[in-house]
């Protein structure tokens, strides 16, 4: 017979910890390995700095005209003087406040929402009336509000817009196809199958063609439908055929269980649906939601083609303008990042969620 | 009408794999019947035709006297009078213990959110939970979800509660404090209907045991006769597997 003391945890040996065992373990582990951080190293080394030195270290950031830039670094006094055009496209110079209480407001509505506690009903209440606010700002008309065309709408602004109409529209009509992909009556199902396959299938592009060409010829002469609408419209119904693909992965992740349980307990079709599977096939599927939406909010740029000036449009249209040719880089530069903090920023939020979310929490 | 189950006649075929044969089956109000078997006789897929999970082809099955059929109306009142436990406890992840308990009675039952809310903290402490009324079922040990599950079905103050298999997916250690509220329950008079291969429950408990093989029901006898007096050939062998494992 034997007894054994039991032994105390010890820490791993050096060489298995800290910095060297690290680069040693991910980057130099075999000589292929090894060419290729070269590799990766010399090529950061060939952007990076040059970058830096254009945008930073040469760069001029005062002034307020193009002879103020020395033309060495980038002139971000491009971006400076024409901000305004960026953000709010044509919008008249001197009703900017209009478009500024809309976004202030959305920012504020969205901190209220998200970081004050209770007040449901109200929070519900305003999501829901706030696009009809919003657009009563911006379009005018009402209340002695000047009329402000949507045509005249763009840069960021129009960006946003699109972007969270067509979530905000997207969302529901893709939850609405899943579930009728899933529908045990087959008209139903195949209608929706082959609305998901139809649209999947075609290039955003062409739905947007469609949208402002063909849709027109469906409302009687002379209705002049607002273009704005049909590109939303056409990006809603487009981007919903994608949240129903995502959602569909989503009710695959469900156990057949959950399903039989909600069945047991005696709850009906819809309740099922609302209140088991969606609830849960959503939280499975939130990173693909916001991939989707991601691509979304870049693919807004494309209604540049049927005559929307939305945030890149608005660059090409300032680049063009005489006083400051040749600023194009500076302004895709600028594009780029402001598409990157938006996009990054939702890739964050995703992450937050899913962990927030998580079903399989512990402890 | 003193048959709160009655199966006559029952057949199913899973493609054309007959599943269940020539099945007839009645339990009494109060009942306590046990159904045992090998794997793949069917004993699920009988138990899933009563609150049709599973539907059967040809011949009738009633609840408290209401056909099982594709009529809406008749699968609603069977399925709010039927509750059920199952091998894997199929709680709902997303919602915590509590939730899981109050979603039938809100829901299916219509009751007021603070009486549901009682009811449910009543079966909690029933099956010895109720200090875990605010976790998520994922935090719980297997013995203790199971339990949810079995408050979650008496929150709908069934009539009826089928188990199949609920203690198979438990560790030994929490299969007791499982069939422990079971017994508890059967001895309060629920009629219930329990697949397991626990025979000492089916000792305890069981009004009747009922052994099934190829689909079909071979033998069913009261415990004391279904254990030491077997008549099939199939039983024996079946006894003599499970008593010596
Ligand atoms: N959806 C299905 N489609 C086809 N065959 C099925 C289906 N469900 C079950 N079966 C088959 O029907 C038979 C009976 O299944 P059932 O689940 O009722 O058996 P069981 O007695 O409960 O077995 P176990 O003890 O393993 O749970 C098995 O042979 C199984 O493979
Ligand atoms: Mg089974």
């Amino acid at each position: 017979m034997a007894v054994y003391p039991l032994k105390p945890a010890r820490k791993p040996p050096l060489k298995e910890r800290g910095l060297i065992a690290w680069l040693r373990k991910n980057l130099l582990s075999s000589p292929f390995n090894i060419a290729l951080t070269i590799f990766g190293v010399a090529i950061l080394y060939m952007i990076i700095p040059p970058f830096i030195k254009w945008a930073f270290i040469d760069a001029n950031f005062v002034g307020n005209s193009k002879a103020d830039c020395t033309g060495d670094g980038a002139c971000w006094v491009f971006i400076k003087e024409k901000l305004n055009m960026f953000i709010f496209g044509f919008y008249p110079q001197d009703i900017l406040w209009r478009p500024k209480v809309v976004m202030l407001g959305l920012v504020a509505l969205l901190i209220f929402a998200k970081f004050v506690k209770g007040f449901n009903k109200l929070k519900l209440f305003l999501i829901v009336i706030y696009p009809i606010i919003g657009y009563i700002l911006l379009h005018g008309g009402y209340f002695g509000l000047e009329v402000v065309e949507t045509s005249k709408w763009g840069g960021l602004l129009l960006t946003l817009i699109i972007a969270s109409v067509g979530i905000v529209l997207s969302f529901p009509i893709g939850v609405i196809l899943a579930l009728g992909r899933q529908s045990k009556l087959p008209i139903i199902r195949s209608l929706s199958i082959f609305y998901i396959e139809l649209i999947r299938g075609v290039p955003l592009i062409t739905v947007l063609f469609m949208a402002s060409v063909v849709l027109p010829l469906f409302f009687p002469q002379g209705v002049d439908f607002d273009k704005l609408a049909r590109a939303l419209i056409g990006i809603s119904l487009f981007e919903a055929a994608y949240v129903a693909e995502n959602i569909r992965s989503g009710f695959q992740a469900i156990p057949k269980g959950q399903y039989e349980a909600a069945d047991s307990l005696g709850l009906t079709y819809w309740q099922k649906m609302g209140l088991i599977i969606l609830p849960q096939a959503i939280r499975v599927t939130i990173p693909n939601l916001v991939g989707t939406f991601i691509s979304l909010f870049k693919d807004t740029s494309l209604v540049m083609i049927i005559g929307l000036f939305d945030l890149l449009s608005m660059v090409n249209v300032a680049a063009n303008d005489r006083d400051w040719l040749g600023m194009e880089t500076e302004g895709y530069v600028f594009v780029a990042f402001i598409f990157w903090i938006f996009t990054f920023g939702m890739s964050l939020y995703s992450k937050y969620l899913e962990k927030k979310l998580d079903i399989n929490k512990k402890g | 009408m003193s048959n709160i189950i009655e199966m006559k006649g029952v057949n199913k075929w899973y493609g054309d794999f007959h599943v269940l044969k020539d099945i007839n089956l009645d339990v009494k109000k109060g009942e306590i019947v046990v159904v045992a078997g090998p794997s793949g006789s069917g004993k699920s897929t009988l138990i899933r035709c009563i609150n049709r999970l599973e539907e059967h082809q040809e011949g009738i099955i009633r609840v408290k006297g209401i056909e099982v059929n594709s009529d809406i109306k008749n699968l609603r009142q069977i399925r709010s009078n039927v509750a059920m436990v199952f091998q894997h406890f199929n709680l709902f992840p997303h919602l915590s213990v509590l939730e899981n308990l109050i979603l039938a009675p809100i829901w299916v039952y219509k009751k007021p959110k603070k009486e549901a809310i009682e009811t449910a903290m009543y079966y909690l402490n029933k099956v010895n939970i109720a200090d875990q009324a605010n976790k998520y079922p994922n935090q719980l040990s297997g013995g203790q979800q199971q339990r949810v599950a079995i408050a979650r079905a008496l929150c709908k103050n069934p009539d009826i509660m089928l188990f199949d298999e609920p203690t198979s997916a438990l560790d030994p250690e929490m299969i007791k404090e499982v069939l422990d509220v079971m017994i508890n329950l059967a001895q309060e008079g629920k009629t219930m209907v329990v697949v397991t291969h626990e025979m000492g429950f089916a000792k305890k408990v069981a009004n009747r045991v009922i052994f099934m093989d190829e689909g079909q029901i071979v033998e069913e006898n009261d415990p004391q006769n279904f254990f030491h007096n077997p008549q099939s050939d199939r039983l024996k062998l079946f006894l003599k597997q499970i008593l010596n494992h």
